[in-house]
C-alpha cells in the first residue's frame, strides 16, 4: 500500500495569523545540592494552528522539559521563568485547577512509552471515554460512541472489540495509537508529542506516524514533535528548532535547516548521521567531545568547546538566536516571524555552503584498503559457521509442576557465514531472534538444533571449560553502555578482567590496558575511575576495550551504538570501521537500524519471526532489495531529507509481528505483507499460506526467501 | 571440579589486586572517614570493645560473686556502679556481660552473613529448579520460630554454657534471613549485561558470584548484617532469660537486664547500664554499616557529599 499523506499535509497547513501557541523566553531551572540547574534557557517560539514544529535535540538538551513546562507537569521544586500563552491565555503561574482546564482540551500530549502512559487496569474504552468526560457534560454513552469514532481515526483494527480491551491486550504500536486517540479525544488546538515513536519498530513507527498525520487532519491541532531522530522530523513538520544545552541554537523551516544548516552543531549533526540515501564509503563527520554538563556551562556559546571553528569570541558572549538571511542584525523582526531562519552563531553567515565534511574531522585522514577490491580474488576463509540453528524457549506453567505449555520459536533455522575481516549485519526488528542468534554463535545460550562451527570445530555441547580458549578468540559487545559495566569496579578491571579469567593476567596486563584505553581514543591515565564518571559514548567505547583485550578474531556487536546520541554514534562507527582495518577484525554487527548497517556492513542479512528472509551484500540488498519484508523495512525508515522523505514511494506493512509462540503458517511474513495482500491472486496465496518459502539465490549470492520475490528500487 | 580450580584463580586475582590497586583501598578508606556518623560510632564502638574485652584486665573485682561485697550498693565509692543483691560488682559484670555479648553477636552475624549471602547468590545466580530447591530449604529454616528451636537445641545438647554455642545455634536460625534478601538483589542484578559480559569472557558461576554478584549486593548484605547484630543481641537475651543462654556465674548484658527487670525503679543501676550499653552497641553497628555501604558504591560519593 503506497500512501501520498504526506504531499497532502504539507498542503493543508494555513498560513493563517492565528497563533496558537506562544512560548517567550521560556527558562526553566532545577535546583540541586550543586548549585541551580539551569535545563532551559531563554526558549521562545510560536506555533500556528494547523502548523507541526520539529524540536531536534540529543538527551539532556532541555527538549522533554521544555514541553513538560508548557503542560506545567513539572515538578514543584523547578523553577519556571517566562511565558507560555495557549490561544492568548497565560499558562505558567496558574494553579492546578485552572491548568487542568487548558490541559487535554486545548493542549495535549502524548509521551514516549505507550506501556506506562496507559493505566494497565482501566479497560481502552474507559480510558477514552474518561478524557471526554473531563471536559464535556457528555452521557456515558455518547462518550463511549466518541471512543469507538477515535480509535476508527487512528486506525485501529477492529475497534468494538478493543474497546472492552485492556492495555496489556494490545501491542506497543496499538497503544501509541490509543494514546493519540486520547490526546485527540477533546479537539485540541496543539498536541505535544515528546518521542512518540522512539520506543516502538520502524514498520510500527510509520504506522503511528500515519495515524499522528490522521489526527491533526482530523482536529486540525498544530504539532510539536519532539525526537531526537532526524528522519522523522524531516518527514513530518514544517519548522524545526534544534536544541543543545538547554537553548534553541537553529530553527527555521526544514528545508532550510537541512539544506543550508547555519549553525555548527546542526551542520554536525546531519553529519554524523549514517544515511540510507548516502554513499557507504563516506566516512562519518562526528561531532568531538559530548554535551557540556548543565551545572557548568562555558560562559560564552555552549556548543564552543566541541565546535571546530570557535574562536575568542564564541568562548566570552553567547550567541543570540538571529535571523541569517542578510548580515544585519535582525533584531527588529518580530519573534512571531515563522517562516524566518534564525541561528545562533557569531559566525553563521560564514556557514553558508560549507559541508559537514570541510568543518569537522572525519577521524584522521586515512587511505582506506578499499573493501571491495579483494572481491575478485580469493574468497576469504569462514571463521564462524551456522546451520540450521534453532532456539525454541520453553513457556511454562506457573505452580511447583513447571509443565511445559508451549514454546517461543526464538529462532528457527538460521544458516550464515562470517568470513575473515567481513562485517556481517544481521538485521531485523525486536523479536525477531537476532540478539538470539547471535548469543547462540558464542555458545552463550545452548541451541535447540542446528550446528555451530568456528574455525571449523563444532561449538555446540562443549563444556564451559573447554569452551573457555575459544572465548578468547570470540568477543561480544552489548548494546546498553550502562548495564554492561559492572559499577564497582574501575575500568582498569573491566578492561583487565578477561586476561584475568584466561589467567594472563600479570605483569604486561596494566601496560596492555592502557594501550587498549589509548586504542579505542580514551585517555589511558582514567584506568582507575569508575565507568559512571564517563559519558555512554566512552563507555560504549570502554565495552569495546574490553571484548578487545584478549585478541579476538570476531566481535559480535549486539545493537552497539542504539543507545547513543547521533553525534556520538558516529564517533563509535569510525573506530569500529578503524579497528578492523588495523586488527583485522571480523564482525557479526547485529542492528534493527538500517541506515548505520547501510554504512558499516560488507553483507546483510534480514531476519523476520526467526526466519532468514534475505540476505545479500550491502550493495545489492539496498540497491535491489527482493523481499517483501527488507523492501518495507527500507521504505519505513525516515529519511534525514525534507524532500526526499515527503515525495518517495512507500510500502507500509500492516499490523504488528506476530508472536513468536504462535507464528503464522507458511511464510512468516504473509500475514503483514503488502503484496499478499494487495498484488497476488487467491491460487498464488495459497501457496504463501501452505507453504514455507526457501532461501534460494537469486543469482549472485543475493538469497530471498520469497515464493514470489521481485526487485524493486526504493533509495 | 572446575569449581574448585576458579576459587584458586580468584584468590590469585584478588592478590594481584591488592599489591597493584591500593589507591582503590584507600579511596573507599577516605570515603568512609567523610561520613561522620559512621566515624563517630566507630569511635564509639573501639571505645565499648576495649572496655568489654580490656577493662576486666586492670578492674580489680570480676563478674563473680565475692563476700566482701555488701549487697544491694548504690552506685559510688568503690563500687562505681553499685552492687547487686547477690554481691557482684556491676562494672565488672557489665564488661564481661558486654564481652558475652559482643562474642556472640558479631559471630551470629559473620557466620549468617557469609553463609546467607553465598547460598542466597547462588540460589539466585542459577535460578530454575536448583533456586525453588534452595530456597525451600530457606523456608524451612525462616518459618521454625528461632528461641523455640534454639531452646530445643540447647536443651538437649546441654550447650547453654558456651559462648560459641549459642552464637552457633542462633547463627543457623538466622542466615536464612540474608539468603533471602541476597536472592532477591542477585536475581535482578544476574540480568545486567556486565554478568553476560563476564560470561562471554570465559568467567565460571563462582567467579561470576564472588567478582560480580556479591560486590554489586553489598549495599543490602551489609544493612542485613547489621540487623542481624540486634537480632542476636536480643536472641541471646531471650534465651538466657529462659535459662538457656549463657548461665550464671558467667553473664551477658540480656541477662542482666533480665535479671534487673524486677528492679527497675528501686534499684535502676542494675537496670540502665546494660540497657543503654545494649542500644549503644546496636546504633553504633547501625551507623557503621551506613557508612561502609556508602564507601563501597563508587557512585554513592558523587551525590553525597
Amino acid at each position: 500500500m503506497t500512501t501520498e499523506y504526506m504531499n497532502e499535509e504539507h498542503a493543508t497547513v494555513e498560513t493563517g495569523d492565528d497563533v496558537v501557541l506562544e512560548v517567550t523566553d521560556l527558562s526553566v531551572t532545577f535546583p540541586s545540592d550543586d548549585g541551580p540547574l539551569p535545563a532551559v534557557r531563554e526558549v521562545s517560539y510560536v506555533l500556528r494552528r494547523g502548523e507541526a514544529l520539529g524540536i531536534v535535540g540529543e538527551s539532556g538538551s532541555g527538549k522533554s522539559v521544555t514541553s513538560m513546562a508548557i503542560m506545567g507537569l513539572l515538578p514543584r521544586n523547578a523553577q519556571v521563568e517566562g511565558s507560555t500563552r495557549v490561544l492568548g491565555q497565560e499558562i505558567i503561574g496558574l494553579n492546578d485547577k485552572e491548568i487542568s482546564k487548558v490541559r487535554g482540551k486545548k493542549i495535549a500530549m502524548i509521551f514516549q512509552d505507550p506501556l506506562t502512559s496507559l493505566n494497565p487496569v482501566y479497560t481502552i474504552g474507559y480510558q477514552i471515554a474518561e478524557a471526554v468526560l473531563a471536559h464535556k457534560k457528555v452521557s456515558k454513552q455518547a462518550a463511549m460512541k466518541r471512543a469507538l469514532e477515535l480509535l476508527e481515526v487512528v486506525g485501529i483494527p477492529s475497534p468494538e472489540q478493543r474497546l472492552r480491551q485492556y492495555p496489556h491486550e494490545l501491542s506497543g504500536g496499538m497503544r501509541q495509537r490509543v494514546v493519540i486517540a486520547i490526546a485527540m479525544a477533546n479537539e485540541p488546538d496543539v498536541i505535544i508529542a515528546d518521542e512518540p515513536t522512539t520506543a516502538l519498530d520502524v514498520t510500527v513507527q510509520a504506522q503511528v506516524l500515519d495515524a499522528l498525520q490522521r489526527a491533526r487532519r482530523e482536529t486540525g491541532a498544530a504539532l510539536v514533535l519532539i525526537t531526537h531522530d532526524l528522519g522523522v522530523v524531516a518527514g513530518q513538520v514544517d519548522r524545526v528548532g534544534v536544541m543543545y544545552a538547554g537553548r534553541i541554537v537553529e530553527m527555521g523551516p526544514v528545508e532550510e535547516v537541512f539544506y543550508r544548516p547555519r549553525m555548527p552543531y546542526a551542520l554536525g549533526l546531519l553529519g554524523s548521521l549514517p544515511r540510507l540515501d548516502g554513499d557507504a564509503s563516506d566516512r562519518l563527520t562526528p561531532i568531538l567531545g559530548s554535551p557540556p554538563s548543565l551545572r557548568d556551562l562555558p560562559p560564552g556559546c555552549g556548543f564552543a568547546p566541541r565546535c571546530p571553528m570557535a574562536r575568542d569570541r564564541c568562548h566570552e558572549e553567547e550567541p543570540r538566536l538571529l535571523l541569517t538571511t542578510g548580515d544585519t542584525g535582525g533584531e527588529s523582526s518580530a519573534a512571531d516571524d515563522t517562516i524566518v531562519h534564525r541561528s545562533a552563531c557569531h559566525f553563521s553567515e560564514e556557514l553558508a555552503g560549507v559541508e559537514a565534511t570541510d568543518l569537522f574531522q572525519a577521524g584522521e585522514e586515512r587511505e582506506k584498503a578499499p573493501k571491495d577490491a579483494p572481491e575478485t580474488l580469493v574468497e576469504p576463509e569462514v571463521l564462524l559457521s551456522a546451520t540450521d540453528l534453532v532456539k525454541h524457549f520453553p513457556i511454562r506453567s506457573k505452580g511447583i509442576l513447571r509443565r511445559k505449555v508451549g514454546e517461543v520459536q526464538a529462532v528457527s533455522g538460521i544458516s550464515l557465514d562470517l568470513r575473515e575481516k567481513e562485517t556481517l549485519a544481521l538485521v531485523g526488528e525486536s523479536g525477531c531472534g537476532k540478539s538470539t542468534t547471535a548469543r547462540l554463535l558464542l555458545n552463550l545460550i545452548k541451541l535447540t538444533s542446528g550446528e555451530v562451527t568456528y574455525m571449523g570445530q563444532p561449538l555446540q555441547g562443549l563444556t564451559d571449560r573447554r569452551m573457555r580458549p575459544l572465548r578468547k578468540d570470540l568477543q561480544l559487545v552489548f548494546q546498553d553502555p550502562f548495564a554492561s559495566l559492572d559499577p564497582r569496579m574501575t575500568v582498569s578491571d573491566i578492561i583487565g578482567e578477561p586476561m584475568r579469567i584466561h589467567g594472563d593476567g600479570h605483569r604486561d596486563a596494566r601496560k596492555r590496558v592502557k594501550e587498549l584505553l589509548e586504542l579505542v581514543g580514551l585517555n589511558p591515565e582514567h584506568g582507575s575511575r569508575y565507568p559512571h564518571e564517563f559519558s555512554g559514548g566512552q563507555r560504549q567505547r570502554i565495552g569495546v576495550a574490553r571484548a578487545l583485550s584478549l585478541n579476538p578474531r570476531v566481535l559480535v556487536l549486539d545493537e552497539p551504538v542504539s543507545a547513543l546520541d547521533v553525534s556520538i554514534q558516529a564517533g563509535v562507527i569510525n573506530l569500529l570501521e578503524d579497528l578492523q582495518d588495523e586488527l583485522g577484525l571480523s564482525y557479526l554487527f547485529v542492528s534493527h537500524d538500517l541506515s548505520v548497517v547501510k554504512h558499516i556492513a560488507d553483507r546483510v542479512a534480514v531476519m523476520y519471526l526467526g526466519k532468514m528472509m534475505e540476505t545479500a551484500t550491502t550493495e545489492q540488498l539496498f540497491k535491489a532489495p527482493a523481499h517483501p519484508y527488507t523492501q518495507a523495512l527500507i521504505s519505513a525508515i525516515p529519511l534525514p531529507d525534507p524532500i526526499k522523505e515527503r515525495t518517495r514511494e512507500r510500502i507500509i506493512v500492516t499490523g504488528d509481528i506476530p508472536s513468536p509462540a504462535n507464528p503464522p503458517s507458511g511464510c512468516r511474513f504473509r500475514t503483514r505483507c503488502s503484496k499478499f495482500a494487495n498484488e497476488l491472486s487467491d491460487a498464488e496465496r495459497t501457496k504463501c499460506v501452505e507453504e514455507p518459502p526457501e532461501l534460494l539465490d537469486r543469482g549472485s549470492g543475493h538469497r530471498d526467501a520469497c515464493h514470489y520475490s521481485q526487485v524493486v528500487e526504493l533509495i | 571440579m572446575s569449581e574448585n580450580g576458579m576459587f584458586g584463580s580468584t584468590r590469585k586475582g584478588a592478590k594481584k589486586k591488592d599489591s597493584a590497586d591500593r589507591t582503590q583501598l584507600q579511596t573507599i578508606l577516605i570515603r568512609f572517614t567523610r561520613h561522620r556518623p559512621a566515624m563517630i560510632s566507630l569511635v564509639m564502638l573501639i571505645l565499648i570493645v576495649l572496655f568489654a574485652f580490656v577493662g576486666p584486665f586492670f578492674w580489680m573485682w570480676d563478674h563473680t560473686v565475692y563476700k566482701e561485697i555488701p549487697s544491694n550498693l548504690p552506685p559510688g565509692g568503690e563500687h562505681p556502679l553499685g552492687s547487686s543483691a547477690a554481691g557482684n560488682d556491676v562494672l565488672a559484670q557489665l564488661m564481661r556481660g558486654a564481652q558475652q555479648t559482643l562474642k556472640v553477636a558479631f559471630t551470629v552475624s559473620l557466620v549468617s552473613t557469609v553463609v546467607g549471602s553465598m547460598w542466597g547468590a547462588t540460589a539466585g545466580y542459577y535460578g530454575g529448579r536448583v533456586d525453588a530447591l534452595m530456597m525451600r530449604i530457606v523456608d524451612i529454616f525462616l518459618i521454625v520460630p528461632l528461641l523455640v528451636a534454639a531452646a530445643a537445641i540447647a536443651g538437649n545438647t546441654g550447650a547453654g554454657a558456651s559462648w560459641s554455642a549459642i552464637a552457633m545455634i542462633i547463627a543457623i536460625f538466622s542466615w536464612a534471613t540474608i539468603a533471602r534478601v541476597v536472592r532477591g538483589v542477585v536475581l535482578s542484578l544476574r540480568e545486567q549485561e556486565f554478568v553476560e559480559a563476564a560470561r562471554a569472557s570465559g568467567a565460571s558461576a563462582s567467579w561470576i558470584i564472588i567478582r560480580h554478584l556479591l560486590p554489586n549486593a553489598a549495599g543490602p548484605i551489609i544493612v542485613a548484617a547489621t540487623l542481624l547484630v540486634a537480632v542476636a543481641i536480643l536472641a541471646e537475651a531471650g534465651m538466657s532469660f529462659l535459662g538457656l543462654g549463657i548461665q550464671l556465674p558467667d553473664i551477658s548484658l540480656g541477662q542482666m537486664i533480665g535479671s534487673a527487670r524486677t528492679a527497675v525503679t528501686t534499684r535502676p543501676w542494675l537496670f540502665y547500664p546494660p540497657g543503654v550499653l545494649l542500644v549503644l552497641i546496636c546504633l553504633t553497628i547501625n551507623f557503621i554499616g551506613d557508612g561502609l555501604r556508602d564507601a563501597l558504591d563508587p557512585r554513592q560519593t558523587r551525590v553525597r557529599r
